[in-house]
């Protein structure tokens, strides 16, 4: 017998549910009066840094049916792509941008829309630079556990190709997945497949 | 930066533990029809963490009303409050290391007493109590404790068999400090003989995880005539000591 590790085990997910909205968005689904305003909805203010982009994602099930219930969160580097958590210790990010948002997706439209900036490049561990991207959790009702996934952008095609992360995904077919296309507005359009023939590269991380 | 300049504790940086997979349900669980058509068919890619992983946002306990951690109170008329067996529930978030996770971000939704919950997609013909909303939060102390008060929902049907029905259950999303933290549950109420037929339950494939969902009746933290207390400690990832990790170029 070796000593024990005295680990304990990951407390096991369970789906977020339909009623995802009361918990996380209450002021969405008209539960009033609670909080001032539902957490994570406002990213930017007058002085946070970077050039504006709006983020409109939505995500399809298996028919090709963009979900009316999901919650997605997103967390991002700044502007200069540092990020504004204890665990970066590269430098102080912009103290006006928390780099992170929360959006249910429209009841009616299941499109959800982020007004964020867009992220500098954060390094890999080895020292490479990883191309702008935003990271992505998506919750629902049939999701058993999160999805990670990430948005990169489709103007930045060089940084994209030297990605790390990108340059892991065996099947080049399906990095087109992970990258967001410009909508005639100039916002991202990030379309988000559960399944099918365009199913979104997701992560275990 | 932004750590609290009074805090001693010193910022963690490593990467989490890989999740295990087998522990936690997998996305395709036909018993639970609706996984069926929103489970991602293809393996995951799977990664160490990077940066973008590893850190995460600090929500400050400034952004608390007095009320958030009180579902009793937090939406009722004033002078009066929901109605059903008043409960505290109670715990600790710790990780996998069996380290508490203070500054976490609790966020908690439920049906109320009569298993109706305040939502224009519910369908349940119980009837909605008027000083009930439904939802609560609070973040984690030093220690990584929790509590608040609520009143014990109640089961309900829902479509998916023709006569499926969930345990009482309390939602929680849990926010610790890293971006791969990020977890949703639901705490199921010890005793309840409905746990143990319910199709969301049994994504899980292991009985002893389900275990760790049912929060046990606590006789000692009840407080006489007022409230039970439920103790229920949740675990997120562990991460590794960053000490002998490769250091970036330049740092």
């Amino acid at each position: 017998m070796a000593q024990s590790l005295n680990r304990l085990k990951e407390t096991p997910s369970q789906t977020a549910g339909p009623y995802v909205h009361i918990g996380m968005t209450p002021n969405f689904c008209d539960i009033t009066g609670v909080y001032p305003e539902d957490l994570g909805t406002t990213m930017v203010n007058d002085k946070t840094r970077g050039e504006r982009i709006t983020v409109r994602a939505r995500v399809f099930d298996g028919t090709g049916t963009p979900l009316k219930d999901a919650l997605i969160e997103i967390w991002q580097a700044d502007s200069d792509g540092l990020y504004n958590s204890p665990s970066e210790m590269r430098g102080a990010a912009d103290p006006n941008f928390a780099g992170w948002g929360r959006k249910a997706t429209d009841m009616d439209t299941g499109e959800c829309v982020f007004e964020t900036i867009k992220p500098g490049r954060v390094p890999f561990k080895d020292g490479r630079r990883q191309a702008p991207h935003i990271s992505f959790w998506i919750v629902a009702r049939g999701i058993n556990i999160g999805l990670q996934t990430r948005m990169y952008f489709p103007e930045e095609e060089k940084a994209n190709a030297e990605d790390p992360v990108l340059a892991r995904i065996e099947h080049k077919v399906r990095v087109p997945t992970l990258i967001a296309e410009r909508g005639a507005d100039g916002a991202y359009v990030f379309d988000i497949h559960l399944q099918g023939e365009k199913e979104t590269v997701f992560f275990d991380i | 930066m932004s750590a609290d300049p009074l805090s001693n504790r010193k910022p963690e940086t490593g990467a989490f533990f890989q999740r295990d997979r087998l522990w936690h349900p997998p996305a395709f669980t036909p018993g639970y029809k609706t996984s069926v058509l929103r489970s991602p068919q293809k393996a995951l890619l799977s990664l160490d963490n990077t940066l973008s992983e590893i850190t995460g946002p600090v929500f400050g306990h400034n952004i608390l009303g007095e009320l958030d951690n009180d579902l009793i109170h937090n939406f009722a008329r004033p002078g009066e409050s929901a109605i059903g067996p008043r409960i505290i529930v109670y715990g600790r978030v710790l990780d996998e290391r069996g380290k508490g996770v203070p500054g976490a971000l609790l966020e908690f939704w439920q049906a109320n007493a009569g298993g109706r919950y305040r939502h224009k997609k519910e369908g349940y013909l119980a009837a909605l109590d008027p000083n009930f909303g439904g939802c609560g939060r609070t973040i984690t102390d030093e220690e990584g404790n929790y509590a608040f008060r609520t009143i014990q929902p109640g089961p309900y049907p829902w479509p998916n068999g023709v006569n499926d029905w969930r345990p009482a259950h309390i939602h929680f999303s849990i926010f610790g400090h890293g971006f791969a933290q990020r977890l949703i549950t639901q705490m199921y109420f010890e005793g309840d003989p409905m746990i143990w037929q319910c199709p969301i339950v049994k994504t899980i494939p292991d009985r002893a995880a389900v275990e760790t969902l049912i929060a046990a009746l606590d006789r000692e933290a009840t407080i006489p005539m007022d409230a039970r207390a439920y103790k229920f400690d949740i675990v997120l990832r562990g991460r590794r000591s960053s000490m002998f990790e490769n250091r970036l170029e330049g740092n």
